[in-house]
C-alpha cells in the first residue's frame, strides 16, 4: 500500500512548503529558524570562489581562495502529509542569487528587522519585492525592547501602504509561530487581491 | 522526495552516495535537508537526485512551481495556516 502510495504522489498534493527568513547581519534569522523548527537547525552551504574576488576582504586570509555562503533551515511537520521548511538566507545579499532555487516556490517570506540597523534590511525587501514573493516586516524586539514602532519603520523603510509590518521575539517559539502565520495569511490575502499566478520567480537572470 | 520500494532494496553500499541519499530519504526530504546531512552543496545533491529518480528508485513529490495554479496555491496556503494555528 505504501508503495502505491508512493507512485501516486507526485501527481498528488503539495507535501511541503517553504517561508524564507532574511534579514540583515545579526537581525536574528538563525534564532527565529530555531525557534520554529523541530529539529536542530541544518545548515547547508555553497562553495564562494571567484565571485568574491575583489568584493570580499581577503587581506588577512591570503590563501583563503573560497568561502561558503551558508544557509540555515528549520523543519515543522504541520500534518502527516505536509512539511514546513523555514530558511534563513545568508546575510550577505549579494550571493542569494546562489540561492534562488531554494527560495522559489517560498509561499512567503519574513523580512527580519532589527531598528538599530534599519538600513540592512532594503536589500531584502528589494530582493522579495522584485521576485514577487509575499513578504511582511517582522520587528525583533531585541531583549524585549521595542525601539521604535511598526508605522515608523514602515516609513524608514518606504514600504508600500499594504505592507504587515509587525513586531516578534526571534526567540520565542510562539513569537516566532505568530510571525509565520501572519506571513501565511498575508500570502493567502495577496493571492486573493490579485489573482495571477507568480512570476516564475528569478527564473531567468538575476535581479 | 523519497525512497520507492524498489530503491529500498537496493543492496547496502556505504561508499556510495546515492546509497546515502536513497538511505536518507526513507522518510519524505527535501534537497537542503540531504545536502545539509551529506554536508554537500545542494547542487550536488540534484545531480544524485536525478540519477536516482531515472533509475525510478526515488520519486519526487509535488512543490509549489511555477506550473503550479491559483487553487492549488492557495490550498498549500491554507494547509499550511491550519497546521500553524494547530501547533
Amino acid at each position: 500500500m505504501d508503495y502505491a502510495h508512493n507512485n501516486r504522489a507526485p501527481q498528488n498534493r503539495i507535501t511541503s512548503a517553504k517561508i524564507v527568513v532574511a534579514g540583515g547581519f545579526g537581525a536574528g534569522k538563525t534564532t527565529f529558524v530555531g525557534a520554529t523548527s523541530e529539529i536542530v537547525p541544518l545548515r547547508t552551504e555553497a562553495p564562494m570562489t571567484s565571485a568574491s574576488v575583489g568584493v570580499d576582504d581577503l587581506h588577512a586570509t591570503p590563501d583563503k581562495v573560497s568561502t561558503t555562503v551558508a544557509m540555515d533551515f528549520g523543519r515543522l511537520t504541520l500534518a502527516e502529509d505536509l512539511v514546513l521548511y523555514v530558511f534563513g538566507t545568508p546575510g550577505q545579499h549579494r550571493f542569494w542569487f546562489m540561492w534562488d532555487d531554494i527560495v522559489r516556490g517560498a509561499i512567503a517570506a519574513v523580512v527580519l528587522v532589527d531598528t538599530r540597523r534599519l538600513a540592512d534590511s532594503f536589500s531584502a525587501i528589494d530582493y522579495f519585492e522584485s521576485r514577487d514573493i509575499p513578504f511582511l516586516v517582522a520587528i525583533n524586539k531585541f531583549n524585549g525592547i521595542q525601539q521604535h514602532a511598526p508605522d515608523d519603520v514602515r516609513e524608514a523603510l518606504a514600504l508600500p501602504p499594504d505592507t504587515v509590518v509587525i513586531t516578534c521575539d526571534a526567540r520565542s517559539p510562539q513569537s516566532a509561530k505568530e510571525v509565520l502565520i501572519a506571513a501565511s495569511q498575508y500570502a493567502l490575502t495577496k493571492l486573493d487581491r490579485r489573482p495571477m499566478p507568480a512570476r516564475p520567480a528569478g527564473a531567468h537572470g538575476y535581479v | 522526495m523519497q525512497t520507492t520500494r524498489a530503491g529500498n532494496s537496493v543492496p547496502p553500499n556505504a561508499t556510495s552516495p546515492l546509497w546515502t541519499v536513497m538511505q536518507l530519504c526513507y522518510e519524505t526530504r527535501s534537497v537542503a535537508e540531504i545536502a545539509a546531512h551529506m554536508g554537500v552543496p545542494p547542487g550536488v545533491v540534484k545531480v544524485l537526485v536525478a540519477d536516482l529518480l531515472n533509475e525510478g528508485l526515488v520519486v519526487v513529490h509535488a512543490t509549489l512551481g511555477e506550473d503550479t495554479s491559483l487553487a492549488e496555491r492557495r490550498d498549500l496556503i491554507e494547509r499550511v495556516l491550519i497546521g500553524l494555528r494547530a501547533q
